[in-house]
């Protein structure tokens, strides 16, 4: 009996995200602003990944994104995939990288930081990629994976 | 052009400490009392403080500069909901230096970002509390003739204490020896014990002291506070085995000193104050000359 795929439909131009934790989908749109922009978003969430266990896939038409944007991604899927689609080929392969610092993304654990209490922008800097830690450039306070809370 | 700000004791490196240390020797010998003749240093104390806060004015006062400030938030802008940052790019109008503490974490990094003035940390919240390592090191630099290969014990809480992390990380590059005395829930927590293994620095822990007293240079004795324990039971019982009385010190080193940030509660017994090895006294004094070289070094006035 042949094996009923769902398939996410291909793009003609454009960014597809690979390898997202099925978990971590919508936190990605946000961080991304995918809920905010005008170009033709698709996604398909809860697929069989060999190496993943269960995957989601977004895929942004006619969105190119600059490093800076995509790689804040890195924050919650470390192993996401980048393909930059054009004339439905697949151009440019390459995994996300998290920076050095990230600002304003998400907020410090720290419930006495000064972050939480005054109208401000966070800052960290990366101190550890795979698992997430993130040290607050303020309090210097380590916010840890599972603590990661976007804002 | 940036201020230098002096938020945490990582802001300086190792010879801008020594060099802060030099600089305070200096003021205990000659105070230079027109330094700051023109200045204004604004003390603005959000969490109150009397004895950091004297500390600082005194250190002003004696170079001839002039303070201004709050102690009590309560009585100024900030209780009408104004942020920090409007608190601080006004207040740096009015000044050549901010003096700030905070009970919030974070708060004088904040500051020294949006000030136009240079920003001296007092302390903001369980985090840095800078000038208070460079006195610390400054008594420990007085009192024993260096800085290097000295016997350090830190004794009390050293799970919350910003003194003890603050000048454990301070002294690492002088080759020191730790003893962490502490009663087992208030050990030093894991980050500072790494970082310390980075550093090739040796440390030891221990649940009491008494025979160890003997090998000790400095004793840096820290408040255990009754909040830190959820069983008072708990801490009725093992209080006494962190506190240092006189007859403890019988077999002391001639030139062991005790130290103490301050307030002592009932950790240093009172019949250990004249004693001629109870330093902590002298130690506060030593916050002034302290904070006139950190003022007078931020202030670009002395390099």
């Amino acid at each position: 009996m042949e094996k009923k795929e769902l398939k996410v439909n291909a793009i003609k131009d454009g960014t597809v995200i690979d390898h997202i934790p099925s978990n971590d989908l919508f936190k990605v749109i946000r961080i991304l602003n995918l809920d905010k922009i005008d170009s033709p978003v698709t996604f398909g969430t809860n697929l069989d990944s060999k190496k993943f266990g269960k995957k989601a896939i977004i895929k942004v038409s006619d969105k190119f994104f600059m490093d800076n944007e995509i790689n804040k991604i890195a924050l919650i899927a470390p192993e996401a995939n980048l393909n930059i689609i054009r004339n439905y080929e697949v151009v440019e392969k390459r995994p996300v990288k998290l920076p050095a610092s990230i600002k304003g993304i998400c907020k410090c654990m720290n419930p006495k930081c000064i972050t939480n209490s005054e109208p401000m922008t966070t800052k960290f800097d990366v101190v550890d990629s795979n698992p997430v830690a993130l040290k607050c450039f303020y309090c210097g306070k380590v916010t840890d994976h599972e603590h990661i809370e976007i804002i | 052009m940036e201020n230098k700000s002096l938020i945490s004791i990582t802001d300086f490196s190792t010879e801008e400490i020594l060099r802060i240390l030099e600089l305070a020797e200096s003021f205990e010998k000659n105070p230079e009392p027109h330094l700051l003749d023109g200045k204004v240093v604004s003390t603005l104390f959000f969490e109150p403080s009397t004895r950091t806060r004297l500390s600082f004015e005194s250190a002003v006062n004696r170079m001839g500069g002039r303070i201004i400030g709050f102690s009590d938030p309560n009585i100024s802008s900030v209780s009408k909901g104004e942020t920090l940052k409007d608190t601080i790019r006004i207040v740096s109008n009015y000044c050549d230096l901010i003096v700030m503490r905070h009970p919030l974490e974070g708060s004088s990094r904040y500051a020294s970002e949006v000030a136009t003035v240079p920003v001296v940390n007092a302390g903001d919240g369980a985090n840095q509390h800078p000038t208070q390592t460079l006195l610390d090191m400054y008594s420990i630099k007085k009192t024993q003739g260096r800085l290097d290969n000295i016997n350090i014990f830190m004794v009390g809480d050293l799970k919350y204490g910003r003194t003890v992390h603050s000048l454990l990380q301070a002294m690492s590059p002088f080759n020191p020896t730790f003893h962490f005395v502490s009663h087992p829930k208030l050990r030093l927590p894991d980050e500072y014990k790494t970082f310390l293994d980075s550093k090739g620095v040796k440390y030891y822990e221990h649940e009491q002291f008494n025979d160890l007293i003997p090998e000790a240079d400095i004793i840096y004795m820290t408040r255990v506070q009754r909040e830190r324990f959820s069983d008072l039971m708990e801490y009725e019982k093992t209080k006494d085995a962190y506190v240092l009385r006189n007859a403890m010190l019988d077999n002391a080193k001639p030139t062991m000193k005790i130290l103490h940030p301050l307030p002592r509660i009932n950790e240093i017994n009172q019949d250990v104050d004249s004693n001629p090895k109870a330093y902590y006294f002298e130690q506060a004094r030593n916050g002034v000359f302290a904070r006139q070289a950190v003022i007078s070094y931020v202030l670009g006035l002395k390099k």
